[in-house]
């Protein structure tokens, strides 16, 4: 029996793949929508028995992530999975299915007053998409990332048995935490279905206090100041448009009597040109400008090394205190000179225990770059990778070191 | 002591010195149980490695003989994770004690896995920080065994655990190798699965943990209440109208009764339960929120509540909560502390049935809990000297996991599984959730020499990969990315 025919026989959507939904440039043989967990199983059973080389979507915010397939038999579309499974509130927990947009879950959630704390950089990015990519923004500080919030998770394996992890208790040590494991995992390790995740009230009130500093040394000492004093931020940011001069942010949450006293003391933190807000300033939570982008592990003392780095090159910047940023290169950058600009990044984070992976590039810019920098582990990466996927059929060449 | 374990006594011995391999029976005997002492095993050989380097030399060692091996730090877990093999090595880290590194300006601290988890704290409270995992045993643990257990406390309802305040960590792979697992950077989170693994994926020799800023107050109550489902009710309340406290811990009239004989903590006389609510934050936050906790718990039917007026009256809320387990020596021979999730809304009905169970058996049972996040430590009485009696303790120990499987939870929110309760994982995973756990295991330690017979009933045959394998290595011309 032919893949396409088969497939027909375990999933309701079917169909061969079209030119334009090529990932990163390489068009899928066959695209598969399946509307269940169960379906889905079918699918990877079928993929597996055909040999095919899976690649999961869900709303193509990242799709142009990471290098490209090395080939791509199947696209698994999860947009058909879009349910919220039990949303229960009194418990502070929601499980979705992994094509639900994190904008619906966030709908949903806020019409019983809680919320999942992760910001959506992307608008429309999925569920399963945004574990994929642990892709996370600067509330970042206060609740962690998307590792920090997955209670459990519901996968489908390159063989097509289905398998969970943790629950729908946020309290929770037996076995293996494999959500952990998946987070940024880029679906070379399995098919994301079902996630439960840990929510939080949201706050009744917020402020954000922004201050505008012209150096990166005063940018390190506001954010200094900030970060070690008791006011409890939910959130602090540094809006780099044009470095070194930026803008250092402040998110603070909570009751309104509290959020009133923790603005007047980041103003004061911060001096005479610190303005208050309810809206966010522009670019809060949104990748840089520039047609390659750059995640960086940068803890808070390279901060200053940072911005006057990228300052130099004319790069655009978004960074977090909790010591991750986001770097932006300009469109006109020649793919030498972004290759010279990101070793020489790496160099000089590696001084600070940092480092440097590209998320996205144009195809001469990535013929030219070394994506990812060094990976301490990689052995072992490769040793877990094929556990899960012993024939290399899960977005294969998509990861790190040829995972 | 067999022939293999001798010949590695000896290189252990000229690799580490006399003084730091230990083959007598008698001192061997004092490693042979962790903080669950139903399990005991005598160790085969132990040794007190100074550095990470001749932990990895150790590992190479006894994988090229073949002899399985444990890591131990302070000894003070409660499922049996570093219960010695009598065949094996046990390798203890109680000498790798040093801080190394103290980066305020980054909030972090660098440290070997046998320090101990207050230490850390104690190191940079003066800076106005502290290291957040606070498990009971913290005076004693170590920071190490704090990462194999993914280690919480009565503040995680508000902080997390182990795994959200370890940046990363310098490990011994069971291949022998030293490599760096870290949560940010590139690749997949190992660290993620690492940490929890109970000692199953390696050895930590190095570990990176996040400081967190301390609270600018702390508020804490202790609320009566004449029923556990008043108490529940309370918890509800607060938790429903979106405070998130530090801890909320809650105990029933049994487990008031020890403590009262135990440590004389004067709760107030006649509460079916009392409840502690602990806020922290900043000033403003917390006196406004501490205000509405006060009215919630007395809408509840709270019918006394003490605030703590300062640390000392706060010591001595928290001193009946924290006797507890010990305290029940002085209603009980013998107990079994049993530690299971519920999702928190389910506990008015969970306690019910643990009550209903308790009087069918005829066996009685205390609770102090998590209550903030559902977080039961049911303890299970019985007399020691009555013949049956520690079987039917077990029984309904074990029933009342099935309960919190029921009710869509856990069998361990923070005591882990190690060997106590591998028994009851087919009770919560599936048969492929377990295989596919191990296929982590299986890539970390496909010979299966690291802390065996821990966590899983049944070991995975690392052969036994699914699917076949075709074509070229996928590798193949990509090695020189790195």
């Amino acid at each position: 029996m032919r893949p396409l025919d088969a497939l027909a026989e375990v999933c309701g959507d079917v169909r061969p793949g079209a030119p334009e939904e090529g990932v990163l440039g390489v068009v899928p043989g066959l695209v598969a929508a399946p509307a269940t967990a169960a379906e889905a199983a079918g699918v990877m059973r079928v993929a597996a028995e055909h040999g095919l080389a899976v690649v999961p979507r869900g709303a193509e915010t990242r799709l142009d992530w990471g290098t490209p397939p090395d080939r791509c038999d199947l696209l698994v579309d999860t947009h058909r999975l879009a349910r919220i499974v039990e949303h229960a509130s009194g418990d502070l927990v929601v499980t979705a299915e992994a094509g639900l947009a994190l904008d619906e879950l966030a709908a949903a959630l806020a019409a019983r007053g809680q919320r999942l704390a992760l910001d959506r950089p992307l608008p429309g990015s999925t569920v399963g998409g945004t574990i994929a990519a642990a892709a996370a923004g600067p509330l970042r500080l206060l609740y962690g990332s998307p590792r920090d919030l997955v209670i459990g998770l519901t996968v489908v394996r390159a063989d097509g048995e289905v398998a969970r992890s943790g629950g729908k208790v946020v309290k929770n040590v037996a076995g293996y935490d494999l959500g952990r494991l998946f987070c940024g995992s880029s679906g070379t390790l399995g098919l994301i279905v079902e996630a439960t995740f840990r929510l939080h009230p949201v706050p009744a009130a917020h402020a954000y206090v922004t201050c505008p500093v012209t150096g990166a040394a005063q940018a390190h000492e506001a954010v200094q100041s900030l970060l070690h004093s008791p006011i409890a931020p939910s959130a602090i940011e540094v809006l780099a448009p044009t470095p070194p001069s930026c803008t250092v942010g402040v998110l603070l949450e909570g009751v309104p009597e509290g959020v009133t006293a923790r603005t007047a003391q980041a103003t004061a933190l911060l001096g005479p040109d610190a303005q208050v807000c309810e809206e966010p300033p522009e670019g809060w939570g949104l990748y840089p400008d520039g047609t390659t982008l750059l995640d960086v592990t940068a803890p808070p003392t390279s901060l200053t090394h940072l911005l006057t780095e990228i300052g130099a090159d004319a790069l655009t910047a978004t960074w977090s205190a909790i010591g991750r940023g986001y770097v932006g290169l300009p469109a006109e950058t020649a793919p030498d000179k972004a290759a010279a600009i990101i070793a020489g990044l790496r160099e000089g984070l590696a001084r600070h225990r940092g480092s440097a992976v590209v998320c996205y590039a144009p195809a001469d810019v990535r013929a030219a770059i070394d994506f990812w920098g060094p990976v301490p582990a990689a052995k072992l990466m490769r040793q877990v990778k094929d556990q899960f996927d012993p024939g290399h059929r899960l977005s294969p060449g998509r990861f790190v070191g040829g995972i | 002591m067999s022939e293999g374990l001798a010949r590695l006594a000896g290189r252990f011995g000229r690799l580490l010195g006399p003084d730091s391999v230990i083959t007598d029976p008698v001192r061997l005997r004092t490693y042979e149980c962790d903080g669950l002492t139903s399990h005991r095993a005598s160790p085969g050989l132990v040794v007190l490695p100074d550095t990470a380097e001749q932990i990895a030399q150790i590992v190479r060692d006894c994988a090229a003989a073949g002899v399985p091996y444990v890591a131990r730090g302070s000894g003070t877990g409660l499922s049996g994770g570093a219960l010695p093999r009598t065949d094996g090595v046990l390798i203890v880290t109680s000498r790798m004690r040093r801080i190394l590194e103290i980066d305020i300006p980054n909030r972090r601290a660098v440290v070997e896995p046998g320090v101990i988890n207050l230490d850390v704290t104690r190191a940079v409270r003066a800076d106005g920080y502290h290291f957040a995992p606070d498990p009971s045993s913290q005076q004693i643990c170590s920071v190490g065994g704090n990462v194999a257990e993914n280690s919480g406390g009565a503040h995680c309802l508000k902080y997390g655990f182990t795994a959200h305040h370890v940046l990363s960590c310098e490990v011994v792979t069971p291949d022998g190798e030293i490599v760096e697992l870290a949560a940010d950077g590139p690749g997949y989170d190992l660290l993620g699965v690492f940490v929890g693994a109970e000692g199953t994926l390696g050895i930590a020799t190095k570990i990176t943990v996040r400081l967190t800023r301390s609270p600018e107050a702390v508020r804490t109550l202790l609320a009566a209440f004449g029923s556990i489902e008043a108490g529940g009710g309370a918890v509800s309340a607060i938790i429903g109208a979106g405070v998130l406290p530090a801890a909320i811990e809650m105990m029933d009239a049994l487990s008031i009764e020890a403590a009262e004989a135990a440590v004389r903590c004067e709760y107030p006389p006649g509460a079916g339960a009392v409840l502690i609510v602990e806020l922290d934050g900043p000033e403003s936050e917390v006196a406004h929120q501490f205000a509405e906790v006060e009215r919630l718990c007395r809408d509840a039917g709270a019918f006394e509540i003490r605030v703590a007026a300062d640390d000392a009256e706060r010591a001595l809320i928290w001193t009946g909560r924290k006797s507890a387990f010990a305290a029940m020596g002085r209603i009980s021979p013998a107990y079994l502390v049993q530690d299971g999730v519920i999702p928190r809304t389910s506990l008015p009905r969970v306690l019910a049935s643990i009550d209903a169970l308790s009087a069918a058996s005829g066996v009685r049972v205390a609770n102090v809990f998590h209550a903030g996040d559902g977080n039961l430590h049911p303890l299970v009485l019985f007399d020691d000297a009555e013949p049956g009696a520690a079987e039917r303790a077990e029984e309904v120990s074990g029933k009342i996991l099935d309960l919190c499987i029921e009710h869509g939870g856990s069998i361990t929110g923070e005591h882990g599984v190690g060997v106590d309760k591998s028994r009851y994982m087919p009770r919560m995973f599936t048969e492929t959730d377990l295989d596919t756990m191990q296929m982590v295991r299986c890539g970390f330690d496909p010979a299966g020499l690291c802390n065996p017979g821990k966590v899983f009933p049944t070991p995975r045959l690392c052969g036994e990969v699914p699917g076949v394998r075709k074509g070229p290595h996928p590798y193949e011309g990509k090695a020189d990315l790195f």
